[in-house]
């Protein structure tokens, strides 16, 4: 792979997303046996830098640098610098004259981590900008799917919620058209905009329009933000119309996989049956996460060593 | 080195483990990609002998390697795959050539990662030489003269090559 960054997978061709899944595939192992450790980013350094919440991803990245013997440190941005008004451009100085080879950017404005591996050398793993992209998000909700259907292309993808507004959503429509799959969206009319079709998905509007045609069905967060801001009316309603009970799934095949970012809100975008049913993949995703991110770090970070070669 | 001299050396290396080895407790590795199939040829060999089968597991060293580098375009990262504990097995490490040691080196740190051998002993069926660290083989098919800047390489049928050989290419 000769990026230097991961920003996102609208511009990423599809040989270098199958290279990354072929590679993360392999990064599985090393989290199964007893120690859980190789050697090969041994003496790098790996900042994680999230200025939103996060437990999974954070938590993932952290393990990916570790189990292969960098040294990472996370900073987030409650106990940081940028409570006291430091800027980011700043707070990436201060960082970048502490010598790190890859920066893991979590930033509630989109482009920032774009704006970073532009202004410095390190390497930048976009962990989530604004609501743009996610990428190791996507990815490794390719490699989950990818494991059960053998192939992505021409499978059929429903993602349902708030799509408009999730950056999970979007990395996974960019990655999925790329790979040749077809996206159905569905989800209340102020977040599954008619303007989605410009970037390849499918609009509908109603769950039942999308589970009968699915191989997957991802369900997304609502968050508590969105039904303050009146987008929805309540979440008893929004759990009505477009949360996934075992009726509605006995509506899709018997082998549509069903698939959730995290964290759930049990009981809102789904119920605990459907979330502890056995085509949840949900925890399958979380342990593909880190070797997803071991496999970026390990081909991002790789070098050519000119004496040896 | 032909293939009915590869034949008469693989063979010759399989009753010197047996000799050797209690095969009861003995698990044949190959190291990624060349040994792979040398190890499963030994295997059969010595089951021909002592009509007992020892187990054949294989191991990718790409991430224990000394000089990491990406850049190429295939996934390179293979699959390590060990059938049981380690724990009291004696392990022989298979490769085709033995040259400056820091496969075998990496092989070592990857083996001890999942588990503690009793021993580890190494098979190879070329030995040319120019050790860049102190490491021997403790069964050699055959040792070969060579300048460093030579290209020596081992051609299987097992691999899709039309016969057996050791070819060695000088610069």
């Amino acid at each position: 792979m000769k990026r230097k960054d991961l920003l996102g997978l609208r511009d990423v061709p599809r040989a270098e997303i199958e290279h990354i899944l072929d590679t993360a595939v392999r990064f599985r192992g090393v989290s199964e046996r007893r120690i859980k450790k190789v050697p090969t980013l041994r003496g790098r350094t790996v900042v994680s830098l999230f200025f939103e919440n996060s437990t999974r991803t954070k938590t993932s990245f952290d393990l990916a640098a570790k189990r292969l013997s960098a040294d990472g440190v996370s900073i987030s941005a409650s106990s940081s610098a940028a409570k006291k008004g430091e800027t980011l451009m700043d707070t990436a100085r201060n960082i970048d004259a502490m010598a790190p080879d890859l920066v893991i950017l979590r930033h509630s404005c989109a482009g920032s981590p774009h704006m970073l591996a532009r202004s410095f050398d390190f390497s930048v793993i976009n962990a989530g900008d604004g609501i743009n992209e996610h990428p190791s998000q996507g990815l490794l909700d390719m490699l989950t799917m990818r494991d059960h259907l053998q192939s992505l292309e021409g499978k059929t993808v429903a993602i349902v919620g708030d799509v408009f507004h999730s950056r999970v959503a979007r990395s996974n429509l960019y990655g999925l058209r790329t790979m040749g799959a077809r996206v159905l969206v569905a989800g209340p009319g102020t977040m599954c905009r008619p303007e989605l079709e410009v970037l390849g998905a499918e609009v509908r509007h109603r769950i039942d329009d999308v589970l009968a045609e699915a191989d997957v069905v991802m369900m997304l967060r609502i968050q508590r933000e969105r039904l303050a801001r009146a987008m929805v009316s309540t979440a008893g309603e929004y759990a009505d119309l477009y949360g996934l009970d075992l009726k509605k799934l006995a509506r899709a095949s018997e082998r549509t996989l069903v698939m959730h970012p995290g964290p759930i809100n049990r009981g809102v975008e789904m119920t605990p049956d459907v979330a502890d049913h056995a085509n949840s993949v949900i925890l399958e995703q979380v342990r593909n996460g880190v070797a997803v991110r071991m496999a970026l770090m390990y081909l991002l970070l790789g070098e050519i060593d000119e004496a040896a070669a | 080195m032909d293939a009915g001299a590869m034949r008469r050396a693989l063979a010759r290396m399989a009753h010197e483990i047996v000799e050797r080895v209690e095969t009861g407790r003995a698990l044949l590795v190959g190291v990624h990609t060349g040994g792979v199939p040398l190890a499963k040829r030994l295997s059969e060999a010595i089951e021909a002998i002592e009509d007992r089968v020892v187990p054949v597991g294989e191991v990718d060293i790409t991430l224990y390697r000394d000089d990491l580098y990406t850049g190429l375009e295939k996934p390179v990262l293979g699959d390590t795959r060990l059938p049981m504990d380690l724990s009291g097995v004696t392990v022989v490490l298979v490769d085709d050539v033995l040259f400056t040691g820091r496969t075998v080196r990496a092989a070592l740190d990857n083996l001890m990662d999942y588990g503690r051998p009793a021993r580890i002993e190494l098979a190879v069926l070329v030995d040319r030489g120019h050790r860049e660290l102190p490491i021997e083989a403790t069964y050699v098919g055959r040792r070969v003269e060579t300048n460093k800047s030579d290209r020596v390489t081992v051609r299987l049928i097992d691999t899709g090559a039309d016969s057996d050989a050791v070819v060695v290419e000088r610069a």
